[in-house]
């Protein structure tokens, strides 16, 4: 194992373009990469947040009156498909797991720079792909889901383009992931033991096991679902002898790990932050890297809970009822653990911890939910309702997008050299958690009380909660305003941070802001105690 | 420190003393109609209380240490270096574990009260062998106590409606009438992509697939008109496709079933 410098990458180097200019090339350092997934993810987050706004928009009244019927059907599967697959996904796993893997290893770049950066270049034209399909016959329109038959009777050429997009986000994302273990397993700085890596990269080794073993089968899939619609083939349609209910197995054996490909990254990112901001070591390391592999190896073999009302036999909803509920238990112990790190800290009160704290009560509440959810006869009321929606915005909105938020806001300094703006960042905090929780909170009742997901219109009786939801949502695109501000201004005009504006120990910080091209311009440094707080060496600083 | 045990008990109490006011006094549900909707509404009601006593834990720990852990501009350096505390860590492994075990087993109660683990095969005359596979809803009957009266209803959904098909009648409605306290079996099969048919006031949902029969069966236990709900995406009109469950006393239900009787076509 070596960290020199490989000579044809090196002069590869030179010959990219310097400043901005590189974010627009085919670099090979893994942190333009990494900043790239970032703009590009939260540019398509605009979008997305651009249609649920439309859903809101609709919503607001019990007609359909703001778009037409099959618009609105076009609009919720564009949201759903760009916020999963263009915005979370690569920013959670490709962001911030190309900026701070290689540091955290010890590394000056990833395992494979070509495939990193062919991984990043395959997501704008697929994205850009999915969006330009709603001006050809229309976008696809059977939800992110593309359950058969709907997928296989409405217009072609938009599921088509649907199919053809996820499949090369599928193929961005499994390279990723590739990378991401090689890089883990055997970049790692001669010396670094894996028990010493940041809680991040656990989380990454575990996501990147999930996207591995899982991505490749919805690509089967959705070959399958796109021969069925093209060539006539009858894997999936009834007309033909195929069975629907297969396809649900199938999409949702990925799609149920591709929650935990959401959150378990955020995990990892949530207990770099933490202790740094509250000045004490991460609590329970140990266990916290058992629980992930926990989540990792169950996060496997629940899939069917999203299917206890399609035809499923008994004994396969209780295996998948005990199976599911058991998730919560690693996930508990990783809530015990965070609270317990804030727990006789010396904690900062700034953006960063004020995202992730928001993170940790909404993540408690959507996986109280969650539990709920699992309990056969719980769901079987609740699913495919408001309700259901309510539990996974508070996972994936309120949980992992809480905490893309507080690591812009803890790396940013990092990234720029600059410090954001504390105030407005607070202000950002506040709009986004009273907006989501007053978005959110109120679907739940929504979903029990009778009216279910993905109409554009609805009983009269639920039109007040609906509209105290939309205003949540106004109030959530509003809190992007105070954000975008804060970053423009901060990296033109903000307070130089300096290397280390935290004080943390973890290894990024020990070089420049912003790092060289190699990360380092000597030695990688050797961090033993990424968590070392309260000890000498954090005297010594 | 027995003060701070004492501010600890007291707060505990407190959160459980909420937690079981809210569970008990708080009613989030639609009205009970079937004799699934109590049995749902017990779990509902545990779930909901253990849910808040986390909730609200956790929520008061967050708040409490970001309150009294902050960083006060006088102070320098860290926190105390505390890495872990292994019995601590086992409690909050096993603790959640039970609790998650219980409710599992409490669950699999409930659920086995509505009937959701009995062996389902419809008894419909036209079904010639019992080898045809059918998917399963929530069973509250067997065969033979359908078989003797007239509650045997076949559903079949399309794009943007349901039909109720009453074999011993020979007709069809598009509303959904049953008589109250009765047992009701619906065998229901799609035209063209799936659907569900949900009675929020009943608690039940099951979904309805092309190709693949399913079955439902309730006791509604309340007289009143309550919505039918599709519950999957299933077009443009999705939000539209509604139908009515009549539920009427005896005497009115045969009323309405004789009046629109057909009679037999002999072959």
């Amino acid at each position: 194992m070596t960290i020199s410098i490989d000579p044809q990458k090196t002069n590869n180097e030179s010959l990219q373009p310097k400043g901005w200019l590189r974010y627009f090339s085919f670099s090979l350092d893994h942190k333009v990469i990494g900043i790239q997934y970032l703009v590009c993810g939260f540019l398509f987050y605009l979008i997305g947040g651009t249609l649920a706004s439309a859903i809101r928009i609709e919503l607001a009244s019990p007609m359909s009156d703001f778009m037409p019927r099959d618009v609105y059907n076009q609009v919720l599967t564009l949201h759903g498909t760009i916020m999963i697959f263009l915005w979370i996904v690569p920013v959670v796993n490709g962001a911030f797991g190309n900026y701070l893997i290689p540091f955290y290893v010890g590394a000056r770049d990833m395992a494979f720079p070509r495939l990193n950066a062919v991984a990043f270049w395959l997501i704008p034209p697929s994205g850009l792909m999915l969006v330009a399909s709603y001006f050809v016959e229309g976008a696809a329109q059977a939800g992110w889901t593309a359950y058969p038959p709907l997928s296989i009777t409405t217009p072609q050429s938009g599921q088509i383009i649907w199919i053809l997009s996820v499949l090369l986000l599928g193929g961005s994302s499994i390279f990723g992931g590739i990378n991401f273990i090689a890089t883990i397993i055997k970049l790692r700085r001669p010396g670094l033991k894996l028990m010493q890596l940041p809680m991040y990269c656990w989380a990454m080794l575990g996501t990147s096991l999930l996207v591995v073993l899982s991505t490749p089968v919805l690509a089967g899939t959705l070959i399958l679902l796109s021969f069925d619609i093209i060539a006539n083939t009858g894997f999936f349609n009834p007309v033909l002898g195929g069975n629907v209910v297969v396809y649900q197995h199938l999409f949702w054996f990925y799609s149920h790990p591709a929650v935990y490909i959401m959150v378990l990254p955020a995990f990892g990112l949530v207990s770099e932050i933490l202790p740094v901001h509250a000045r004490k070591p991460l609590f329970g390391y140990t266990t916290m890297v058992f629980s992930i592999m926990g989540i990792v190896v169950l996060g496997l073999v629940v899939w069917a809970h999203h299917m206890f009302t399609s035809g499923t036999p008994p004994w396969m909803r209780l295996f998948f009822t005990i199976a599911t509920a058991f998730i919560a238990v690693p996930t508990g112990i990783k809530f015990f653990n965070w609270v317990a790190t804030l727990w006789g800290g010396k904690i900062s009160i700034n953006s960063a911890i004020l995202f992730s704290c928001g993170f940790i009560i909404n993540f408690v509440f959507g996986g109280i939910t969650g539990v709920a959810l699992a309990q056969v006869p719980f769901d079987i009321h609740v699913h495919d309702t408001y309700f259901v929606v309510a539990h996974f915005h508070y996972i994936v909105y309120g949980g992992t997008v809480f905490i893309i938020f507080s690591s812009i806001y803890h790396w940013f300094p990092k990234v720029t050299g600059k410090m954001l703006n504390e105030k407005l960042g607070i202000l950002h905090f506040i709009i986004t958690f009273i907006g989501f929780n007053l978005c959110f909170a109120p679907q739940h009742w929504l979903g029990l009380n009778g009216m279910p997901r993905r109409v554009a219109e609805y009983d009269p009786q639920f039109q007040f909660v609906n509209q105290i939801s939309s205003l949540g949502a106004l109030l959530m695109a509003i809190s992007t305003i105070p954000f975008l501000i804060n970053v423009f201004l901060s990296v033109r005009n903000g307070k130089n941070a300096g290397d280390n504006p935290w004080n943390a120990l973890t290894p990024e910080w020990l070089t420049s802001s912003p790092p060289p091209v190699e990360n380092w311009e000597g030695e990688a440094p050797l961090v033993e105690e990424p968590y070392g707080y309260g000890k000498e060496i954090s005297e010594q600083k | 420190m027995l003060n701070k045990n004492f501010y600890l008990i007291l707060i505990i109490s407190l959160v459980f003393a909420i937690s079981f006011w809210i569970g008990f006094n708080v009613n989030l549900l639609p009205a009970e109609a079937s004799i699934n909707a109590p049995i749902y509404d017990e779990l509902f009601k545990i779930l909901f209380i253990i849910g808040l006593i986390i909730f609200i834990g956790m929520t008061i720990a967050v708040i409490y240490s970001l309150f009294k852990f902050r960083k006060r501009n006088d102070q320098i350096g860290d926190g105390i270096a505390l890495e872990g505390n292994l019995s601590l860590e086992i409690v909050w492994t096993i603790i959640p574990s039970i609790i998650v075990l219980l409710i599992g087993l409490y669950s699999y109660n409930i659920y086995d009260r509505m009937g959701g683990m009995k062996e389902l095969n419809h008894n419909h005359e036209m079904m010639s062998s019992n080898t045809e596979k059918i998917w399963a809803g929530i069973s509250q009957t067997s065969d033979n106590e359908i078989a003797i009266n007239n509650l045997s209803i076949e559903v079949s959904a399309m794009q943007f409606a349901f039909l109720f098909n009453y074999p011993k009648g020979n007709f069809i409605s598009g509303e959904l009438h049953v008589p109250v306290d009765q047992k009701v079996s619906m065998k229901m099969e799609s035209k063209d992509v799936i659907h569900a048919f949900w009675v929020p006031e009943f608690r039940i949902k099951q979904d309805i697939i092309p190709g693949q029969p399913t079955i439902l069966n309730f006791t509604p236990t309340k007289v009143g008109k309550y919505p039918i709900i599709c519950a999957e995406l299933c077009g443009p009109y999705h939000g539209g496709m509604r139908a009515s469950i009549i539920v009427e006393e005896e005497s009115d239900y045969n009323e309405w079933f004789n009046k629109n009787k057909k009679p037999e076509v002999n072959l």
